[in-house]
């Protein structure tokens, strides 16, 4: 049975297009078919992040207004081959997509793969609607800042009230990705902790990705960081959070990058 | 660590930030009914004052704080002097 996964947040730049990445790679690592589908129409990335831009022939509007078949669109990734990517248009009008189009290609998705992972626009609007709305999951990426705490709750509410599962009187489950953390700020008072923002939003919470120089080295290689550094501190939590979404019950802690004397040198040379 | 916060007299600014997140996201949740009946508060409280006094638009000012048990709204009108020849003795 394929689950629909929405990677949302309302406020941008939080880590939506890094996450999906992130979660669709390391969940296609350990063998499930998994498809990212970027929402994002006009202002596409997850092409860009995943290093698949310059195979990018049709889109996710070419397939909803019925110009491209699903198989035409879907790129494979050249890394991991459960791995598929269905971009966004960048030239297209937001409104090119149709609440019945999506539904068809969810669908259709559904039926190919155990995972399909949305990576929504940010904003509260219609291109996020239409991202959340055959939902199953969400994951609501959250940084440990006042205005992405308050978008993120607003988003919640969003996804208790209209999403399809919602109108139907089914519960979604949430899951709360807390990404950009810093643990020794946290522990200074100078961010706010893990359990204020749990506290705060009161879902439960699926990891706690470490603030990492890797994640922009995995966006410049254009690579999900599960892939460009495995064993970095931010894919041991993502490949974590993968297994929580696969229902694997896991203490979180907030895993530490190990630094060696050479980085620490280095470092230092170039700040 | 609150030796330390002591020491260099500066509070830890996130307890500030969870406190203002609790509170505001408590008048949040409680949804548009609330913003809409503190407008409509508004609106008939002025309705009824300028039945009895001329009340000048710009006079008006309306404050409102938003507190954990308690939101405050502030209604502040300057009512125009009498005439002067009613202060004439």
């Amino acid at each position: 049975m394929a689950k629909v996964l929405v990677v949302t947040s309302g406020k941008g730049g939080v880590g939506k297009t890094t996450s999906t990445a992130a979660l669709g790679a390391a969940l296609a690592q350990t063998g499930k078919n998994v498809v990212v589908v970027d929402f994002d129409v006009g202002l596409r990335n997850l092409d860009l992040v995943m290093g698949a831009e310059r195979r990018v022939v049709f889109d996710l509007i070419n397939v909803v207004q019925g110009d491209a078949k699903l198989a035409q669109a879907l790129i494979r990734d050249k890394r991991v081959e459960t791995l598929s990517i269905l971009p966004a248009s960048q030239t297209r009008d937001k409104d090119a997509l149709t609440p019945e189009g999506v539904a068809r290609v969810i669908e259709e998705l559904r039926e190919k793969f155990d995972w399909v992972i949305c990576d929504s626009p940010a904003g509260i609007e219609r291109g996020a609607q239409l991202a959340m709305y055959h939902a199953d999951q969400a994951v609501v990426v959250t940084n440990p800042e006042v205005s992405s705490v308050r978008d993120s709750d607003r988003i919640i509410g969003m996804l208790d009230s209209t999403t399809e599962r919602a109108k139907k009187g089914e519960k979604i489950d949430k899951h709360l990705l807390l990404t950009r953390y810093d643990p020794s700020r946290a522990a200074r008072g100078e961010m706010l902790r893990t359990e204020d923002v749990l506290e705060i939003l009161s879902i439960p919470l699926l990891g706690i990705i470490p603030e990492s120089e890797e994640v922009l080295r995995a966006s410049n290689l254009g690579m999900p960081v599960t892939l460009s550094n495995p064993t970095s501190a931010p894919s041991r939590a993502y490949f974590e959070a993968v297994r929580r979404l696969e229902g694997e019950t896991l203490d979180v802690s907030v895993p530490t990058e190990r630094k060696g004397l050479f980085d620490w040198l280095f470092k230092r040379s170039v700040a | 660590m609150s030796f330390l916060t002591s020491l260099f007299g500066r509070k830890t600014s996130a307890p500030i930030a969870r406190d203002r997140l609790q509170i505001l996201l408590a008048h949040e949740r409680a949804g548009e009914g609330q913003s809409e009946l503190i407008a409509k508060l508004q609106e008939e409280i002025l309705e009824v004052i300028k039945r009895h006094i001329s009340v000048d638009q710009d006079k008006v000012q309306i404050k409102m704080d938003r507190g954990a048990g308690v939101s405050m709204l502030e209604i502040d009108i300057e009512v125009p002097e009498a005439k002067p020849a009613a202060k004439a003795d």
